[in-house]
């Protein structure tokens, strides 16, 4: 009878350590972790040597003083009376503010673009294509000093429109300037302004709160009365009226809020040197978020045209044999599909959007750069602290944008089994 | 140099960093041995530090960079010029890249302390003036409230004009600008009402406009900008170098020793201080570690003080700058070196 | 019967007549393509018009132009006497004063023969990875090309690029000898352990041992004479030559089963991709020296080259991960069941495939960071688009000119740009060998 035995079990060897694959890998990170550990304990060792000889050390507290400087665009209260966090946080808000509104801009200019470049109408398709040709092969850089100046250069100075010869007029029934500084618009004015709410250093403007708890109470109330028609539809199969109590639960708390708070709209009129009241949009925020747009869109479009592409005409040809129009075929056979497809390098155009504002340096506008990583580093000369603040920043905002729309990413994406 | 860079590269990409070179000793050794002087300098204001269109540097502030080349190496051609943004010439400097940095930059406390940076001595007293158009009928800068004004960030400059409307309680929107050239050209074309940066600056900005005689620098001076050569913390020998080089640039010209009577005031003058300033008597220059003609060098590498302001900055330039404060002690100036003993 | 008889029958045929004069020609053409809805009319109407308002603006302004004259208010004399009074032009006289600032910025003018040796040689090298019409023994001055464009550019002995070539001989032997006795892990390590010491210690010291024996030397040339395009494409193509193998290491490393390889990959590739190119190059020009032993002093394009093939390797990374996901897994089993171990599998079926999907990604990287390289104007070097324009406008002849400079660079950068994105697009197609 033949016996089976346990094949002898070789002991360990610290050959198989190299020639075993189950140990290989093993060894092979081992090996790399600890190179990489040398290397980081190199770095941080020369880093400490370094300010050992410059008899400096890495000290943050150079945010908790003073700024001195004044900032000429910041959504949250700031003078120069404030503290470097604070102006930083004035930067942060500020390339968020651009990001968002070029992000925005881009999508709707990059889908317009990439779907009428698919256009049958030949002027549009190849106009379409030596937009996003142009706008591709040329650095960003250029196309931010190019509108930057456009607007510094042929605008009118804030002069032209004084005295009784003025060479320049408002345009929009006298209420909107376009100048070579800055766009007055009018905007409106609380007179029983609530003022602003300090959350440690975050502070809350209350005025915009109650606007937003207005609305999102109006669109709450809104779709409670939506649900209980629909639920009465269901049981008795009779909807009742519901258009009255809708559009008061919309506009009605808004309206509340907007007379209590004393709403006006104020005008700008020219005073002195430049225009006051309204809102001054300055041109470095439009000539950024400009070029962002157009630039980032140019990649949406083409990022759009090929989702598209990528449809089989099937598709689109079962749509037309159901009778669907072009238009609704787009909407509601393509479209759908394609996104699919375009969510994902979107969100790499969306952050490189978001990294690309930071050319802000270029036309002045002070966004994190021009304040964290621009005064702030000159003044106080803390530059290895303020440039790795600056990553750290950046790199939260790419991860929190990709983050959400990686979530959005996963609820559009198609449910396999 | 070269080969460690190129060879530094190769083993870079192996993952394994360029060994440690020479490990930091004195700058004024470290100089003698590269044969060269890192000199840190504006990247293009005219006057004070600018390439002409082959590349050669000009001005005031190169003139130091100069002297101190020559003073310590010999050759007044021996220098490497680095340009340096306002951002970045504090680290160059602190980080070694640079040996001196001789940029029109102002002295103040917290540079000279905390940055750990040493000024050497003043060659140039400014102060922040404002440029205005003509036509905007303003003849004093109590009238500016409510403006718009370009300036240029990473300088003590916005911190200024913060503190100057502060206290005469008006308002203003700053434009920032990175760089010179752009502050120009936002202000040519009206995006800004006046133009804010040091009277010298602004004298030479307005000296390269087509039409200087439309523009006015406003009187009042919102600060006191004495600006000066710069070297690293610490390094004291090398802080002197540079210190008692600029010294022997305006101590020549209040001796009158000009760069073309400066071998025949060597041989000939009985000045016992002229004597032991041109090292033919005395061991000054072995006291501060280098040859005995080095303020001999200095001199002859682009004049005196009062030679390099009038070639580079001076009335007679386009630039057209006054002495003003910068002349001597005895014309009713602030230059005052002490005695070369 | 006869069938033909009958008078109603026709007995020949007529001749076609032309189809409607709106179903032919040029207008069955406008009407498909230009006015086949009132959308389109509307489109094709503010499309034309769109056009035409902007070649009327500016055209004019550009024949005006005025190609010789010695300064900017000169070229404005010239048009306004030819043209009137308050006439506006282009000064494209500004170019051709100024075109080798833009092409070579403050390089030697007597040395200029080389860096358009560099360039022309440059196209040499690349010609043969480009087209495979070309013989494959061409590939070998490919090799050896950064050395020889290295040596041409900044000068200096030749005996330093011939050492550090040497380098790779030396890992190359090294391995040769240590195979037979010791096996392929330990020849591999020592194929990157000899090279590394060479280069360290014993490459300078017998770069300068030759140079002593047998000078040879070309004029030295210092980075910070370096400016205009040949700083872009120094800097763009050197990046773009060290990106690709890093970026498919990266991406092999961010697939890999290995957890410390994979999740060092992803974070490296992540910080990369998170934070802006111009901060990764502040840090190279302002705290690198912070990380590096005191005392060292490193190239300042040198530097920015570094942080951009980081920059474009993460990049370039994920392109290819890009690629390798779409690979079906059968290809991979495929691999595993002819019994290929990681690397060869990789070589040899894994990667031509992922990289040929990946070719469109990798070139539009590449295109970025052509483009990139005017960011380095922050950190003070002088790049075509704004260092160089600065420089230009800081002197008195030039200043004010604003547009001209731009639209000359702009142009040039189009140019290689769209060129680079035309050549992804022709080897798409030639390496297309699906059929649909």
């Amino acid at each position: 009878m033949a016996v089976i035995t346990d094949e002898p079990k070789a002991g360990f060897r610290l050959g198989m350590l190299i020639y075993d694959t189950r140990y290989r890998s093993i060894t092979i990170q081992i090996v790399v972790l600890f190179l990489v550990m040398a290397g980081a304990a190199w770095l941080i060792d020369n880093l400490l040597r370094n300010l050992a000889v410059l008899g400096r050390g890495i000290d943050f507290s150079f945010l908790g003083n003073r700024a001195g400087y004044d900032i000429n665009q910041s959504l949250v209260e700031y003078t120069n009376d404030s503290t470097h966090a604070r102006a930083t946080l004035v930067g942060i808000l500020n390339t968020l503010l651009v990001a968002f509104l070029g992000c925005v801009a881009a999508t709707v200019v990059g889908v317009l673009a990439g779907v009428l470049r698919l256009s049958k109408n030949w002027v549009v398709a190849r106009l379409m294509t030596v937009y996003v040709e142009i706008f591709r092969n040329v650095p960003l850089l250029l196309w931010i000093l190019i509108i930057y100046a456009v607007f510094t250069e042929a605008l009118p100075a804030p002069n032209a429109f004084r005295g009784e010869n003025a060479t320049s007029t408002m345009v929009m029934f006298d209420s909107v300037a376009f100048t070579n500084r800055y766009t007055a618009i009018p905007w409106v004015m609380f007179d029983n302004s609530l003022g602003w709410l300090a959350l440690g250093p975050l502070w809350l403007n209350l005025d915009l709160a109650a606007i937003i708890g207005a609305l999102v109470g109006g669109f709450l109330i809104n779709r409670a009365i939506v649900r209980r028609a629909t639920k009465i539809q269901e049981a008795t199969g009779e909807r009742p009226t519901t258009w009255w109590q809708s559009i008061l639960a919309l506009f009605g708390p808004i309206i509340a809020v907007f007379l209590l708070l004393g709403t006006h709209v104020d005008a700008p009129s020219l005073q002195g040197f430049n225009f006051t009241g309204g809102l001054q949009v300055s041109n470095s925020l439009v000539a950024l978020w400009l070029a962002l747009t157009l630039y980032t869109a140019a990649y949406i479009a083409e990022i759009v045209r090929s989702g598209i592409n990528a449809i089989s005409r099937g598709q689109s040809e079962a749509a037309f044999a159901l009778g669907l129009r072009p238009g609704r075929t787009m909407n509601l056979v393509i479209l759908p599909q394609a996104l699919r497809v375009i969510i994902p390098p979107l969100i790499s155009q969306y952050l490189n959007l978001t990294k690309n504002s930071s050319l802000a340096i270029a036309v002045g506008y002070m966004d994190l750069r021009g304040t964290l990583g621009g005064i702030t580093l000159n003044q106080t000369g803390r530059g290895l602290e303020a440039m790795m603040l600056l990553m750290l920043i950046y790199l939260i905002i790419s991860l929190v944008i990709s983050g959400a729309m990686n979530i959005y990413n996963n609820s559009v994406r198609l449910k396999e089994r | 140099m070269k080969q460690s860079v190129f060879l530094g590269t190769l083993a870079a990409s192996t993952l394994l960093a360029a060994g440690a070179m020479a490990q930091g000793t004195s700058t004024l050794d470290t100089v003698k041995a590269r044969g060269e002087l890192n000199c840190g300098v504006n990247t293009g204001l005219v006057g004070f530090a600018a390439p002409d269109a082959n590349g050669n540097w000009q001005g005031f502030d190169v003139a130091i960079c100069k002297a101190v080349a020559a003073a310590v190496l010999g050759d007044a051609s021996k220098v490497v010029y680095i340009p340096t943004t306002s951002s970045d010439r504090f680290e160059q400097l602190t980080s070694g890249k640079i040996d001196l940095l001789s940029r029109n930059t102002t002295w103040t406390f917290s540079r000279d302390t905390d940055l750990k940076m040493d000024f050497v001595g003043v060659n140039y007293y400014d102060g922040q003036g404002f440029m205005v158009r003509k036509d905007l009928g303003v003849s004093s800068a109590k009238e500016l409230d409510g403006a718009t004004i370009c300036i240029q960030t990473g300088t003590t400059t916005e911190l200024n004009l913060a503190d100057y409307f502060k206290a005469n309680n008006m308002t203003y929107t700053a434009v920032p600008i990175e760089t010179n050239a752009e502050g120009e050209q936002q202000y040519l074309a009206a995006a800004c009402d006046a133009y804010t940066t040091d009277a010298s600056g602004l004298a030479a900005t307005r000296a390269a406009f087509a039409d200087p005689e439309n523009h006015i620098i406003l009187p009042e001076i919102i600060s006191k900008e004495p600006l000066g050569p710069s070297v690293r913390h610490g390094d004291n020998a090398w802080g002197d170098v540079v210190r008692w080089t600029l010294n022997a640039l305006i101590a020549a010209e209040e001796f009158g020793i000009t760069s073309t009577n400066i071998d025949e005031l060597a041989a000939s003058s009985q000045n016992p201080e002229v004597q032991r300033l041109l090292g033919t008597s005395g061991e000054l220059g072995k006291m501060i570690g280098l040859e005995p003609n080095w303020a001999m060098n200095a001199i002859k590498a682009s004049g005196n003080y009062g030679e390099i302001f009038a070639a580079t900055i001076g009335e007679s330039t386009p630039i057209g700058l006054a002495r003003g404060l910068n002349a001597q002690w005895t014309q009713g100036g602030l230059l005052y070196t002490p005695p070369f003993r | 019967m006869k069938a033909t008889s009958a008078t109603f029958v026709r007995n020949e045929m007529l001749a076609p007549s032309a189809p409607p004069s709106t179903e032919a020609g040029p207008i069955k053409w406008m009407r498909e393509n230009l006015f086949s809805s009132p959308l389109n009319i509307v489109l094709t109407v503010l499309g034309v018009g769109a056009v035409v308002y902007i070649v009327m603006h500016i055209a004019p302004w550009m024949l005006r132009g005025v190609w010789v004259a010695g300064t900017l208010s000169e070229c404005r004399e010239i048009i306004q006497a030819r043209y009137g009074e308050g006439v506006t032009g282009a000064c494209w006289a500004l170019i051709r004063d100024r075109w080798q600032q833009y092409l070579f910025g403050f390089y030697p003018s007597e040395l200029y023969w080389r860096p358009v040796l560099a360039f022309v040689l440059m196209l040499a090298a690349i010609a043969p990875v480009l087209f495979d019409a070309l013989p494959r023994r061409v590939l070998w001055f490919t090799l050896v090309y950064p050395a020889v464009g290295f040596w041409l550019l900044w000068g200096g002995t030749v005996w330093v690029p011939v050492m550090a070539l040497a380098g790779f001989v030396i890992s190359y032997v090294a391995a040769k000898i240590v195979q037979p006795i010791a096996g392929t892990i330990l020849a591999t390590i020592a194929a990157v352990l000899t090279p590394v010491l060479w280069w360290l210690f014993l490459a300078g010291p017998a770069a300068d041992a030759a140079q002593s024996v047998i000078p040879i030397a070309l004029e030295g040339v210092r980075s910070r004479e370096f400016g205009g395009f040949i700083l872009a494409f120094t800097i763009g193509f050197t990046g773009i030559a060290f990106s690709l193998p890093l970026g498919v290491m990266l991406a092999l490393g961010r697939q890999s089963d290995m957890f410390i390889v994979n999740k060092l990959s992803v974070g490296f590739i992540e910080f990369i991709r998170g934070v802006p190119l111009i901060t990764l190059l502040f840090t190279a020009s302002l705290l690198l020296n912070y990380f590096l032993p005191p005392g060292t002093d490193f190239d300042i394009i040198l530097r920015v080259i570094i942080m951009v093939v980081l920059f474009a390797a993460a990049y370039i990374a994920e392109v290819v991960r890009g690629g390798l996901a779409a690979l079906p897994r059968g290809q991979y089993e495929a691999a595993d069941a002819l019994g290929l171990d990681y690397w060869k599998a990789q070589r040899l079926i894994i990667m031509p495939q992922a990289l040929k999907i990946s070719i469109p990604g990798i070139v539009s990287t590449f295109i970025g960071l052509f483009k990139d390289t005017t960011l380095v104007v922050f950190v003070g070097l002088l790049d075509p688009l704004k260092g160089i324009t600065d420089a230009v406008r800081a002197s008195t002849d030039w200043k004010g000119v604003y547009w001209e400079p731009y639209i000359f660079v702009g142009a040039i950068f189009f140019v290689f740009c769209f060129g680079m994105s035309r050549y992804s697009m022709y080897l798409e197609r030639k390496l297309k060998t699906d059929h649909r």
